[in-house]
């Protein structure tokens, strides 16, 4: 690949991701970066890719934005219709089903993993991953996009079922902030939306907030800032 | 064609699979049916899911085994649903048995690989009916048979040599379990894309049970695996 960043502005807009969703004890939390790329150009450095359904069903979106995007108003508009039919809120496993509905019909077309979750009555809290090629499977926790590839190992061994609500989002943000750290296609901020019966929270973890990890060091505003601090010599030769 | 939901420009596909499922071994004992397959889904190289159930009871007399891609499974497990949902509505008291199913599966295989877009799995059906055993495979492009045991993928090369050797007609269950296990464990050691959680299905006249998933215990303290260097210094 040329060394140009500039010859890939008008490559497909990817989101090189990682894309979090995670049951605890009354309800989900799904997590999320915030880096769209375009080839190696951040075409924006803070999206939303936690999108909304319904009141109570959300998606994290990887992959293709385009084809994520596009996916999302569909299922948005379906089960809108299908709200006004069937009279009350639409299940997350309708929605997850239909969200698979596409992708998998679709298959050839469409480069898009979507990891659905939120809160019913009827199940309460509940995350579905739909992959590449529009499976379906319902699990505790799922995870998405290019960043995940760092996280698999991490969740063997941090995952708990039965989670507070406080444990569970700080194991999202911890996990989506190791996955950035490690991931070129994904940083940013880090965004959650806790669903459960009580309604939807939305949080945002700047990224300069996040913790510091292997090989990391803090931020100053300026390298004066340290030399003057301590005197004694910390320019070496 | 379900132009709501997919566009018609898409007319020469054949696609690649994403999630897949391996191995899937079958055979007839005394009493039935056994099958066996391990629950992973794999996504490539990495071994992404680790609870996918790959085999399903269809109707009465019918169970079903498969490998390749989960989401076309996904979507076979429907049309299955459909077909014996009709068969129920006809209120006949007649119901499709494993061979019906089987045959019913293999004209879905094989016409969608004439169009070149196949369903990407490999499945078998095992069932009693009326006293009659009946296992039974097919495959993505439609190539299909019957024998007294089957299996898909690597277990046609790893397990289908054993149970050459071990098989009978006259099994008993445990005996069964016993050799399913021991195809289930070479394949866990020489399958890369094999997971330890699995689950053995049994069908017989009265009825389906699929077991809970549980692993195997594996082997690994032999003399010749401590020191297999020592010999030839850098060589494995």
């Amino acid at each position: 690949m040329d060394h140009d960043a500039t010859a890939d502005v008008n490559a497909p807009h990817s989101m090189g991701t990682t894309i979090i969703g995670v049951t605890y004890n009354g309800g989900v939390i799904l997590g999320a970066d915030s880096r769209t790329s375009t080839g190696l150009y951040v075409a924006n450095r803070a999206s939303d890719k936690i999108t909304q359904l319904t009141d109570n069903v959300y998606i994290c979106r990887s992959g293709s934005a385009a084809d994520s995007q596009i996916v999302s108003d569909y299922v948005r508009y379906f089960l809108h219709q299908h709200t006004i039919q069937l009279g009350q809120p639409a299940t997350v496993k309708v929605a997850a089903n239909l969200v698979r509905l596409l992708s998998y019909s679709n298959k050839n077309m469409l480069q898009t993993g979507i990891i659905v979750g939120g809160w019913d009555k009827y199940e309460g809290g509940k995350i579905y991953g739909i992959p590449l090629g529009g499976t379906i499977l319902e699990q505790p926790f799922a995870i998405g996009g290019s960043g995940s590839s760092y996280l698999y190992g991490f969740f063997d061994q941090a995952w708990k079922e039965g989670m507070t609500q406080e444990e569970a989002e700080q194991l999202v943000v911890k996990a989506v902030s190791l996955a950035i750290a490690r991931d070129g296609a994904s940083g940013g901020v880090v965004r959650t939306v806790t669903i459960n019966s009580e309604g939807v929270t939305r949080k945002f973890y700047p990224g300069d907030q996040l913790a510091l990890w292997h090989e990391e060091v803090e931020a100053h505003n300026s390298l004066l800032d340290i030399l003057n601090a301590s005197n004694p010599e910390p320019m070496s030769t | 064609m379900d132009t709501l939901l997919s566009s018609e420009g898409d007319s020469q596909r054949t696609q690649y699979p994403y999630v897949t499922g391996t191995s899937v071994i079958g055979f007839k004992y005394k009493d039935g049916i056994l099958m066996a397959a391990d629950m992973g889904g794999s996504y490539g190289s990495t071994i992404r899911y680790k609870s996918v159930e790959r085999l399903k009871q269809v109707g009465k007399h019918s169970l079903i085994g498969a490998s390749g891609e989960i989401s076309d499974f996904q979507e076979i497990l429907k049309y299955l649903d459909e077909l014996i949902l009709h068969d129920n509505m006809w209120d006949d008291g007649n119901s499709l048995g494993p061979k019906e199913v089987h045959n019913y599966l293999t004209r879905v295989m094989y016409n969608r690989r004439n169009k070149f877009d196949p369903l990407w799995n490999s499945l078998i059906i095992g069932g009693v009916k009326n006293g009659h055993k009946y296992l039974g495979s097919v495959g993505m492009i439609g190539v299909h048979f019957e024998d007294d045991h089957v299996a898909t993928g690597f277990g046609n090369h790893l397990a289908r040599p054993i149970l050459r050797e071990e098989w009978r007609a006259d099994l008993t269950f445990e005996e069964g379990v016993k050799l399913l296990e021991k195809c289930m464990r070479n394949l866990l050691y020489r399958d890369r894309s094999a997971v330890n959680k699995l689950q053995i299905a049994k069908i017989t006249e009265e009825g389906l049970t699929v077991s809970q998933p549980y692993s195997l215990k594996t082997f690994w303290n032999f003399a010749a695996f401590e020191n297999p260097t020592v010999g030839a210094t850098g060589s494995w």
